[in-house]
Order: structure tokens, then sequence, then C-alpha cells
């Protein structure tokens, strides 16, 4: 145990891009300690010179003919956007920092 | 059985039959389901939405086409909540895809529409899948049919409620780690996993891109041969879909079972394994004996390690998928305003969506998959579940030279209670120890009803295969399915 401290699970969150309420980080620091802590048994198999599975398919590459098919119409790919104008979507203020 | 005053309780082929012979219509069957729905969904709660209106219509228009008459001509379908329909809502059980209507249908949806199905409505899931409960949900959770205090499983819950419940004929669920087939068991129903890249996964809302697999739940087996008759098959929309030929399932559905080759891996008969589960499962190895088979005890040296390398390799992949929920697309956005917060507006923005947006599980998920991807623990966590991944695999190869399928419990233990393991997440991951193996391995997997427990609690029966060889689980299903009439049995839906 000790795995993972209350420092980590903060910064993870954050490059998860997840403010985690007060209350929460606690909980979640003991929880995940105790996966990793379960998850440490696989120190025990011996995986030298095996190959890693992404993928159980054997393939590697899927190509396909380049040609040109119908899309989805801009109007229906933002009708489901939670801010738009115009053809873009609408997100809070990217510059600068300040807002208006 | 064939009771058309009910027929809300039949099966697909037999509804099939009774509407060729123009026993019943369309849209008479359907009636009968909304029916059943409003009486029993109050307790189930298997739905998050039902269109009955244009349900109706459907059915009109179905009946009006008789020259068009497919393979599920008229056959009502449920779907997964996180499997795209045009236009209708689709949520994956969160919050954070409120009010989401996709722009266009799964593939697997446009087949079956193509065959005249009938979908029925969209089935409450575990938030984005994950789950082994149906209890993550925004929606509260679904309730088991056979004991209401209990869970359904998960996290394909709604699904295998609904069918349980003769709710609807049958449904499609998907299964990453267990999600069709730990419900299926729990619920008295059959869940069949196919091979990675047996259907397409084209709309559907990914969760570990590597080991999703959409699946039927059916009340029977050869149901299940219906469905994936329509929804297996190449799909140039998804790079991953094999371009392997698919036979017609239902032309394997045979009584006896000579010359099948049964393996019973002897590290899913251990300690921790509910003695009823144990017993219901051996006599059913008994039985397909009984029918012709052979069996013998066998190891998969690594199944110890599954669990942990499905816990790195799944929310790995799942907080990479997670992260096109940002308040930007689709789905909720947080109003936030906070201004003692300096974060700049935009990033603020993505924190607080993403705070309020996903349920607690969601979000360890996402840590977890962050924290093992993230630089200085990448090698020792997801390089290494990769290397683990492929030593089960190794395992699953080795056996299938010498046998043509692999026979286990399902799930360790019955259905247990609603809010037991919900603040345990380590115990609530240990009840797929027994279906997780065949995700990582791609190969597939279906789980059929083998007997119930004292307490009138279901009990499933594992069968896994050779890559691509549904066929042969088909067969090994059916043949015993027709030898019990465990798959006959109907839930009172009631307290336990």
């Amino acid at each position: 145990m000790g795995i993972i401290k209350k420092k980590d699970v903060l910064y993870v969150a954050s490059l998860a891009r997840i403010k985690l309420a007060d209350g929460q980080i606690e909980g979640f620091t003991g929880q995940l300690d105790s996966i990793l802590d379960y998850i440490k048994q696989l120190d025990e198999v011996d995986t030298e010179s095996v190959q890693p599975t992404s993928h159980v398919l054997p393939m590697v590459n899927v190509f396909r003919k380049d040609d040109v098919k119908p899309s989805l119409p801009q109007e229906k790919v933002l009708e489901n956007a939670p801010g738009k104008e115009g053809y873009f979507f609408k997100v809070p203020k990217v510059i600068d920092g300040a807002e208006k | 059985m064939k009771d058309p005053k009910k027929p809300y309780t039949l099966t697909a082929h037999q509804i099939s039959n009774l509407i060729r012979e123009k026993k019943i219509s369309i849209s008479a069957l359907l009636d009968s389901l909304l029916k059943r729905i409003d009486d029993v969904d109050k307790r189930v709660k298997g739905f998050v939405s039902v269109d009955k209106k244009s349900l109706k219509e459907r059915a009109k228009d179905l009946e009006s086409e008789p020259k068009s008459v497919g393979k599920l001509y008229g056959i009502p379908v449920t779907i997964k909540d996180n499997i795209c329909v045009e236009g209708e809502p689709t949520t994956c059980g969160s919050k954070i895809l409120a009010g989401f209507r996709p722009p266009y249908n799964a593939t697997v949806v446009e087949r079956l529409r193509g065959e005249g199905a009938l979908l029925l409505g969209k089935a409450n899931m575990d938030e984005f899948a994950f789950g082994s409960s149906c209890e993550t949900s925004c929606y509260g959770p679904t309730h088991n049919p056979w004991d209401l205090d209990r869970i359904p499983g998960g996290s394909s819950g709604g699904s295998a409620a609904t069918v349980a419940a003769d709710e609807t004929i049958c449904a499609l669920g998907s299964d990453t780690g267990g999600s069709i087939r730990q419900p299926a068991a729990l619920c008295g129903v059959v869940g069949f996993k196919p091979t990675y890249g047996r259907v397409s996964r084209y709309g559907l809302i990914a969760f570990a891109s590597s080991l999703d697999q959409i699946g039927p739940l059916t009340k029977d087996v050869r149901d299940s041969a219906l469905l994936l008759n329509v929804i297996a098959g190449f799909d140039p929309k998804d790079s991953t879909s094999a371009e392997i030929d698919v036979p017609d399932y239902t032309t394997f559905l045979s009584k006896d079972l000579k010359g099948l080759r049964i393996g019973i891996p002897k590290e899913y008969f251990v300690k921790g394994v509910d003695k009823e589960v144990n017993e219901a499962v051996w006599k059913s190895i008994k039985k397909m004996k009984n029918l012709g088979a052979t069996y013998e005890e066998i190891s998969l040296p690594h199944t110890k390690y599954a669990v942990a390398t499905y816990y790195i390799v799944a929310p790995a992949e799942a907080s990479s998928n997670l992260e096109r929920f940002d308040g930007v697309q689709y789905g909720y956005r947080s109003p936030e305003k906070d201004k003692t917060d300096s974060t700049p507006p935009l990033l603020r923005m993505y924190n607080s969506t993403r705070r309020d947006g996903f349920g607690a599980e969601a979000k360890r998920r996402i840590i977890l998959g962050t924290y093992s991807l993230s630089s200085g623990y990448y090698d020792a966590y997801y390089l290494k579940a990769q290397k683990v991944r492929t030593r089960i695999k190794e395992d699953f190869d080795r056996v299938f030279k010498d046998y043509d399928c692999i026979v286990t419990p399902t799930s360790p233990t019955p259905a247990f209670k609603l809010g037991e393991r919900l603040d345990d997440p380590l115990n609530m991951y240990l009840s797929d120890i027994f279906t997780i193996s065949a995700n990582l391995a791609g190969i597939p997997a279906i789980s059929i009803p083998c007997g119930f427990t004292s307490k009138g609690l279901p009990i499933g029966l594992q069968i896994i295969g050779k890559p691509f060889e549904e066929a042969t689980l088909l067969r090994a299903a059916y043949a015993y399915e027709q030898s019990t009439e465990w798959h006959l049995m109907k839930p009172e839906i009631k307290r336990g």
C-alpha cells in the first residue's frame, strides 16, 4: 500500500481534466491504492521476451480506396453542441485568459 | 408455451412463425409488450427510453410493406444505451451525454432495421459500461426480475433484465469484460459475446476499443443464432471488423454433442466460487457428456492475472476514449462561472464539465487509466499488462489445439444485493473474474441458464470457444439447453 498518494491523484486528475470535489479525493486515493496494490501481482509473471498484445486480430494496416463518400452535413454535426455560432463550436475564451 | 394471448412471453423464432401464419399482427404484439412494460418496468427499471408513438407508427409501416419481409420482420429488440440510434436519446447512462441524439445509426442498428426489426427502446446500463451491477447509471439501478432487491448484473443489466422480465423479445448489449454474459447469467437468459471483430463496432460508443464487442441477449439459443446471423459480418466503417464469411448459425443447432471435446479449466473451480454455482455447473458438464461430449481437466495458468491485466488495459483505453466528452461537441457543459478560480476559462469549463458530468466510477477509471499511461508508469503498468495479456491468450491457443471449447461458471456467485459492492470497487471488479479472459484473448463466449440456487436465483454456464467458431458454441449451448428446462422458467418479478 502507499503506491499512490493524494497529490498523485490530484495531479493525474488534472491531466485528465477532472476537477475532483474535495470530499472525493481521500476516498479515491484509498480505492485506487488498493486497486494498484492488487495489480502489483502482475510482477510475478515472467514476461521476458514476450511481445505485448495491443490487439488480438492479425492485422497491421487497414487500407481502403481513397473514394469520396458523403459525410454528415454541418448542421447535423452541430445539432448536439452545447454552444455554437454559425458553423462553429463555441467555447469559452481561449486567448488572454480574460473573461468578458 | 405458444400462447398468443401473452405474446410478450414468446421468443423471436416463435413470433416469426406466428407472424408468418398471420396468427398475430405486429401492432398487437407491440401493444402486448408496451402493456407489459407499463406493468413491470416500474419495478425492474430496465428501460431508459421507450418512444411509444414512433413505435406504433413503425409497426404500422412494417405491416403495410409485407413484401419486404426480413429475417427479423416485426421482432422487437431492446438496444443498450451505448449503441447509437439516429435521432433518439443515446446517453451511455451518463449525465455527460444528457440530451445527445446521434446524427447517425450504428451499423448493427442499420442491419436490424434492414431485416424488419422493431427497435423497442434503450436499455439501462452502468455509466459508459463501467460496472458489473448496473448501479452506476445516472438513471439509478435496474433491478433483477428474479429478486428486485438484487442487481441484474452489468453493464448490460437493462438489456438482460428486460429480456428476463418479458418486457422485450430480445436485446443487444456490449461486452468488454463480461458485460453481456454476467448479466445474462444473473438474470437467467442467454448472452453471447462473439469473437472480437465478428460484429461491427461502428456506432457503439467506445469503452475499451481492443476489447469491446456487441452481441445478443435472448430467451433461448436459437434466438441468439438468429440475431447473430443479422449483426455479424464485415463492415468497411469498422477497420477492426473481420473479413470472414458468416455462416447461417441456425444450421448448427443440433441435439447431440458427439465428438465435442470439452476442456474444464481447474482455475475456474476454486475456493470463492459459490457452492450451488459449482454444483450446477458440474451437473451441466455431466449432462453434456451424456449428450455425447467428452471432457477433461485442463489448465489456463494465467487465469489469476486476468482481472489485474484488464484493470490496466481497459481503463487506459477508456481514459483515452472518454477524452472526447469535454462539453464542446455534444452533451453536457457545466455552466460554472467561479470567479475565484484563476484557471483559464476553457480549461475551467473542461474541468467542471467532467467533474459534474461523470459519475464516481467513470472518474476512478479515467484517473486509473491516465495514471497507468502517464510518463514514468507506462512500462511498469500498461506495457507489463499488455505482455501478460499475451500470456493469457497463449494459454487459450495451447488448449484449443486439443479441445473444441471450454466450460466454466459465468460468474462465481449468483446476483448480489443492490449496494453491496458499490463502495468496494475491487470486490466489484472480481465479479468478472471468469468472463474477462475471453475479452483479453478476443475469443467468443456464451452464457446460458444452467440452474437455480435454493433462493431461486439463476446460475449461468459459460462456454468459451475458438476465434470465429461461434457455430461450435451455439451447437454446444443449444444441445445442452434443449435437454433442460432452465430457459423456460419465468420470474415472478417480486422481492426475494
